[in-house]
């Protein structure tokens, strides 16, 4: 048998592990939702330019200080550029960088070199100007090296622990993002009701799609003949889809269980109840009947619940109290 | 000052701007003739093309930035982090001299120990007046709570950094020793890293002496000052936060010796015991190696101002049920002041001659020696014995009148402050230009030292460099780099 040290995770370190995947995911999710929407704008749509972008920022949980002024080009280069906006991608991804440098020693040589190139490539490489030709060869690039980060991630890292609360961050953030998402879409683009689809119609939902990578995916299982019910089928309860609510949710579950085994005694029941109750929901739930109740209200449920948990992991693991850690 | 053609050499055009004057050069001979361990080495980069040695530096430095083996340039936005400056030629030292130097770090780094168990506990050499009380009572970094206390193995000073210089004899000598938290060991380690990928074929033909094991090392000497009964000691690096400047260095060499990095906000300390918060509850800590000043350490003991440290741990730490490395209070013996009486140090507690000597010094609060120094201020050189890092310093034939009256008014109003010291002439090593020509610049030597159960010196250590053209300040914050350091067998 292989002698093992015990292993230990500092609370700390637990701490930045989880935002610094937070915030990746993040800054992906803001670069690709930005990268399509700066795409479909080139149609000819129903959507006008506004209200395209109004979207966007309430998707993106309508950050603070940021208003649409009317110039596409300047919105997201502050969107993606604004190291004073806290929302910004340049911002999620110094902010990452941050947590990693806080534990580099937890972390892999390639994590950190990956990572590190990053940040070098959005602070040094970014276009001067807003500028269509720029952004869309760049926008790309960015979402590579946090795809790129995710690999060194997988293969040099053990997965103990500590890649454990990576994964808990990533999906935290996903399943959240996601039912962002299909909330603001459900009213914004699914409540004029009509079940037939017409051109522009189809370009947006081939949008919300791409916006979660699930375009080619969604096809192989449904075709390209797109309806709303599959679509938020596929988002929400797919089982295998890796950025379908339900899958985020699972492997969330299944990592905040490994962590429950390696920390001995900890006080995790109200925690795995509220990740087990949300997997086993989203596990039994029907699409009939999410729609035909209130898709909007599980939406923001779902969100609700994902607060929860992100609470509940803040009190049994990182800000736990002395007195109930000597008791144990 | 007089300058010497190189004899042999002159019409290398790599060699075009190298000079040489009454300071040792550590490639030539006084007469110009190259000495012949660097023969090997000025063959290679001679017949190197230009550009090939520009490309491989180039790709050092990406290397580095890539890593994140840098310093932030404070003040700015983000991005502005630096490379930590460095100097692709290495420095060669024979075996013949490391063997006297380590045996004189050696011998000196076991003085300063007994020298520091005796000042907290019967302080004989002070009441045998062998060491005026007051050096050792004024000190800043004297703790009067370390009296009586008994620190495991008598190990004060774990780890030291000892800076060393070349005279124009050849000799060397010991500058100052650091014996509180030495910094820069992990740019000796990089360093060497870098060098085997861009001069490969070179240092193979060299039969450099390794390096790679100093933190296994410096593991086993943590482990051997763990405290008693504690047979599997938990050990950890306590460092002051990613702020801090040495922060790379911290990471470093917590990830090479596979133990945790902490900050003081993950200690937590009850009943005199110290524990670490994990997710998995809290987990005592035996072995602290801490990077944190003594001020900061403890809020309760020291600064109440300090968030660095942990509240209770020098109660803890009096309780014996932790070892801290360095000890608290070893600042005494690294004293600028005190310094002068290392070699007395030396003989009184080994009975032996210092194997490396000092640099002459002048003790300010000695009435001649003051007088002596304010005679000559413009050709010595006067340092604050409470700086460090090239701070609070007066180059004498650097100055100016002004620069020289400010320093005669504080030497005046606090002798014990001060000391002052001849300009040395200390040695040049060659350099590697812009435009890809070698210059020679002055350099120093810290190699460093471990002491735990065992005596550890990995033979090399961190060659600083002055990288402007006459500067004889090694310090990175003042225009220093470093470079390689290949101890020949």
């Amino acid at each position: 048998m292989l002698f093992h040290w015990e292993e230990l995770l500092l609370s700390r370190v637990a701490d930045s592990l989880y935002w610094t995947s937070r915030y990746l995911e993040r800054a992906e999710h803001t670069v690709r939702m930005v990268d399509i929407n700066l795409g479909l704008m080139l149609d000819k749509s129903q959507v006008s330019v506004e209200r395209r972008w109004q979207r966007v920022l309430a998707a993106l949980g309508t950050p603070r200080d940021l208003e649409w002024k009317d110039d596409v080009y300047s919105l997201v280069y502050t969107l993606c550029f604004d190291g004073s906006q806290p929302g910004s991608v340049t911002s999620c991804i110094f902010a990452a960088r941050e947590n990693a440098r806080q534990i580099r020693e937890q972390i892999s040589s390639e994590q950190w070199q990956r990572l590190n190139r990053l940040f070098h490539e959005i602070s040094r490489l970014r276009p001067p100007s807003p500028s269509d030709t720029q952004l869309s060869e760049f926008l790309p690039c960015l979402i590579d090296g946090v795809h790129l980060f995710q690999g060194v991630t997988d293969t040099t890292l053990s997965h103990g622990e500590g890649w454990q609360f990576l994964q808990v961050g990533r999906f935290l953030e996903r399943a959240s993002a996601t039912a962002k998402l299909l909330d603001i879409y459900h009213r914004d683009v699914f409540s004029q009701g009509e079940d037939s689809v017409d051109a522009y119609e189809y370009l947006e939902w081939i949008g919300l799609l791409r916006t979660c990578t699930a375009f080619e995916a969604y096809c192989k299982v449904y075709t390209a003949d797109l309806t709303y019910e599959r679509i938020v089928e596929f988002l929400l309860l797919d089982p295998e889809f890796p950025h379908s609510i339900r899958y985020s949710i699972d492997r969330l579950h299944q990592s905040l269980e490994a962590i429950r085994n390696e920390g001995r005694g900890m006080h995790a029941a109200e925690l795995m109840r509220v990740s087990g109750k949300l997997k086993a929901s989203l596990g039994y739930a029907q699409i009939a009947e999410i729609l035909a109740a209130d898709p909007g209200r599980y939406m923001r449920r779902i969100l609700e619940q994902c607060r929860q948990i992100h609470d509940l992991i803040y009190e049994v693991y990182i800000q736990y109290s002395v007195q109930t850690a000597l008791a144990m | 000052m007089s300058t010497t053609l190189l004899r042999d050499e002159f019409d290398n055009p790599l060699l075009r701007e190298y000079f040489l004057d009454g300071a040792f050069d550590e490639m030539f001979g006084p007469d110009g003739a190259i000495r012949p361990h660097y023969e090997a080495l000025l063959h290679v980069l001679t017949n190197l093309p230009r550009e090939e040695l520009k490309r491989r530096k180039q790709s050092a430095d990406v290397s580095f930035l890539m890593q994140g083996i840098t310093f932030t340039v404070y003040g700015r936005e983000e991005g502005t982090e630096r490379i930590f400056p460095y100097d692709l030629i290495p420095r060669l030292v024979t075996g013949e001299d490391w063997e006297r130097i380590e045996l004189g770090l050696t011998q000196r780094i076991t003085a300063l120990n007994l020298f520091l168990h005796d000042v907290y506990h019967e302080g004989k050499i002070l009441a045998q007046g062998i060491i005026p009380r007051e050096i050792v009572y004024s000190c800043q970094h004297f703790r009067r709570q370390m009296r009586g206390l008994q620190v495991p193995r008598n190990v004060y000073v774990a780890v030291a950094g000892t800076d060393l210089l070349r005279l124009r004899s050849g000799e060397f000598v010991v500058l100052e020793d650091n014996l509180r938290v030495p910094s820069g060991v992990s740019y000796m380690l990089t360093n060497r890293r870098i060098m085997k990928r861009t001069l490969p074929h070179l240092f193979r033909s060299y039969g450099v002496r390794p390096i790679e094991h100093y933190t296994q090392a410096l593991l086993s000497t943590l482990r051997s000052i763990a405290p008693e009964g504690r047979a599997e000691p938990t050990i950890v690096l306590l460092t002051p936060g990613v702020y801090n400047s040495a922060y790379f260095e911290h990471t470093y060499l917590a990830r090479q010796m596979g133990i945790e990095l902490v900050e003081g906000r993950d200690l937590v300390i009850h009943d005199n015991v110290v524990y670490m918060r994990t997710t998995a509850g809290l987990k005592r800590v035996d072995v602290i190696y801490r990077r944190v000043d003594d001020d900061f350490i403890d809020p309760l003991a020291f600064r109440t101002d300090s968030i660095l440290g942990a509240a209770g741990l020098f109660n803890a730490y009096r309780a014996g049920n932790v070892t801290l490395a360095n000890a608290f209070g070893t600042g005494v013996a690294d004293d600028k002041a005190l310094y002068a009486y290392v070699p007395a140090i030396i003989r009184y507690y080994l009975n032996e001659d210092p194997i490396l000597n000092n640099v002459e010094t002048y003790l300010m609060t000695e009435k001649s020696q003051r007088q002596h120094t304010l005679e000559n201020l413009d050709k010595l050189v006067v340092k604050a014995v409470g700086e460090s890092g090239g701070y609070g310093m007066l180059i004498g034939p650097h100055s100016s009148k002004a620069d020289r009256e400010e320093f005669r008014r504080r030497i005046e109003a606090h002798p014990r402050n001060y000391i002052a010291q001849p300009t040395l002439d200390f040695s040049r090593s060659p350099c590697l230009q812009e435009d890809g020509s070698i210059e020679p610049r002055h350099v120093d030597l810290r190699p460093y030292i471990l002491f735990g159960d065992k005596v550890t010196i990995v033979p090399g250590g961190l060659t600083r460099v002055a990288l402007r053209k006459g500067s004889l300040v090694v310090n990175s914050s003042q225009g220093g780099g470093s470079k390689d350091t290949w101890v020949l067998s």
